[in-house]
């Protein structure tokens, strides 16, 4: 055990400036990786949030309305919605139809712009009544917004979905560009660890070559270069894990979250969540290269 | 204690076999003699018995294990049990003649304890007492090679393979490190030397194993090193 330890220390202070030059990749790179699985995380938290909130609204005719499916100056009739209403109820895609009626919407309106001077001028037969729509999965929304879109008596399909989809793409953008970006770094660091720890072989390939003769078992041989690899691994992790703590802390603890407190954003489990699994790849990344660069000075 | 069952190796790339068709059999404390020319055999022959390599047809046992059948994870095993020594001597230029032959220990994971015992007992027995303390460099030939024999005994081995032990060295030297290796051999080790050298194989009067073309073309007990 002595000499292990020993060997991984000489090993480390001999190859001072490649295992700094390591350290960095894997740092880097597993900062990228983290960062990728936290949007990831982000996305999800945030649809799950916003897709459960919004609806469709099947805007219907009134006296007012030109456009839309509608008969001019005539408010939808009773026919019409009925038939609206038992269309979207019959939609398997629909979990829940409620109506919302002029003087429903008319509140709703005065609730939410109570300070302002329009709210006088308006009256409740200037409101428009609708249809709200629940579906059963917020992502499949468009079977519904095409059906009722060209029924008679329907306005317009107002869905929410649409200026969402918009945030989403380029989340998804950001999401996998980091990705991708983090694969390439994870890529460079593979190589990088195992052209170092090959180099370090062929440095003691002397050694190892005596402690084959002599009969040192493969894994008294490994040890030191698992070792050495392993804890350049360790420290590009721990560095990695302080960047995105602190990232999350700077950027979202107190940034985000203070400026739209309205949306729900990653808290500090899903940080360490991201942690574990950068961990995960900071070990296997060390270890796998390591094997396959020293087997060819273990071959027996 | 070493067994050659009609040995064939032969090296990829190569159609003509390093060994062809080789069966001998080598008993326990013998000392035995490997003649030939460079390239008759001789080293393919060694390294079948560490098993750096193994026979491309036929059977090769050593120590009672039939090395075709031994796992890759076992060989180190193996060759703890059979010292090695070579013409060029291999020694770890940055250690002392006592860290070149306890390091052998070391990396068996052997006791401190044990290691600072066995290592002055072995450099006393190969002449070396008073020289533990100094690096490869700083030696003769002769010494360097003493060193190499100390590392490859001190795990006190039951076979002892040297390649051309004396090929670098000049004959008076030499006649010292034949004897070291008889003395070796009296304590029960077999061993197995490759030479060139055949005022030696003269002198010593020991079996002789003659390969031509990796074929055994003379096995004679107390030979000589030509035929003529």
């Amino acid at each position: 055990m002595r000499h292990t330890l020993r060997e991984t220390w000489s090993g480390l202070r001999r190859n001072l400036a490649m295992n700094a030059a390591v350290v960095v990749t894997i740092f880097v790179s597993l900062t990228l990786f983290g960062m990728g699985l936290l949007i990831n995380r982000q996305v999800d938290v945030t649809k799950d949030r916003w897709y459960d909130k919004i609806e469709v609204s099947v805007f219907l005719c009134v006296k007012d309305s030109s456009s839309g499916n509608c008969d001019p100056g005539q408010d939808a009739t009773q026919p019409q919605k009925d038939a609206i209403q038992a269309a979207l109820r019959k939609n398997p895609e629909v979990q829940q139809v409620h109506y919302e009626s002029k003087q429903q919407a008319y509140d709703a309106f005065r609730e939410t712009f109570k300070d302002s001077p329009l709210l006088d001028t308006l009256t409740v037969d200037q409101m428009q009544d609708s249809f709200r729509v629940k579906l059963v999965n917020p992502e499949q929304y468009k079977g519904v917004v095409a059906e009722a879109g060209v029924m008679p008596g329907v306005q317009a399909v107002v869905d929410q979905h649409l200026i969402l989809d918009k945030i989403f793409s380029a989340l998804n953008l950001l999401k996998w560009g980091t990705v991708a970006l983090a694969g390439l770094l994870l890529l460079a660091a593979w190589v990088q660890i195992a052209n170092t720890i090959r180099m370090a072989a062929f440095a003691r390939r002397r050694e190892l070559g005596i402690m084959r003769l002599v009969g040192a078992s493969n894994w008294y041989i490994m040890m030191p270069f698992l070792l050495e690899s392993l804890l350049t691994g360790v420290i590009g992790w721990a560095l990695a894990s302080g960047t995105l703590l602190g990232l999350h802390e700077f950027a979202i603890v107190r940034n985000a979250q203070v400026s739209l407190s309205s949306l729900r954003w990653i808290d500090r489990a899903d940080v360490y969540g991201a942690i574990g699994w950068v961990a995960v790849a900071a070990i296997g990344l060390s270890i796998i290269p390591t094997l396959i660069a020293t087997k060819r000075y273990l071959r027996v | 204690m070493i067994t050659f069952e009609d040995v064939t190796k032969l090296y990829e790339g190569s159609t003509k076999p390093a060994l062809r068709g080789v069966n001998v059999q080598i008993e326990k404390g013998e000392f035995v003699f490997l003649v030939g020319q460079s390239g008759s055999g001789k080293s393919t022959f060694l390294r079948l018995i560490l098993r750096e390599y193994r026979p491309t047809k036929g059977t090769v046992f050593v120590l009672g294990k039939d090395l075709n059948r031994l796992a890759g994870w076992k060989v180190p095993g193996l060759r703890r049990q059979i010292g090695t020594v070579f013409q060029d001597f291999r020694l770890l230029p940055g250690k002392t003649v006592y860290e070149n032959v306890a390091f052998a220990l070391q990396v068996l994971g052997r006791p401190t304890s044990e290691i600072k015992k066995v290592v002055p007992e072995t450099l006393d027995t190969v002449g070396l007492a008073s020289k533990g303390a100094r690096l490869p460099e700083e030696l003769s030939g002769g010494e360097q090679q003493r060193v190499a024999i100390a590392r490859a005994y001190v795990n006190k081995p039951k076979i002892l393979i040297a390649d051309e032990p004396t090929g670098n060295l000049d004959p008076a030297t030499s006649v010292g490190i034949m004897k070291l290796l008889d003395r070796i051999n009296k304590t029960g080790t077999t061993v197995i030397m490759a030479t060139h050298d055949s005022t030696i194989v003269d002198q010593m009067r020991r079996r002789v194993i003659e390969l031509e073309s990796g074929q055994v073309i003379r096995d004679q007990s107390k030979g000589v090193y030509g035929t003529a």
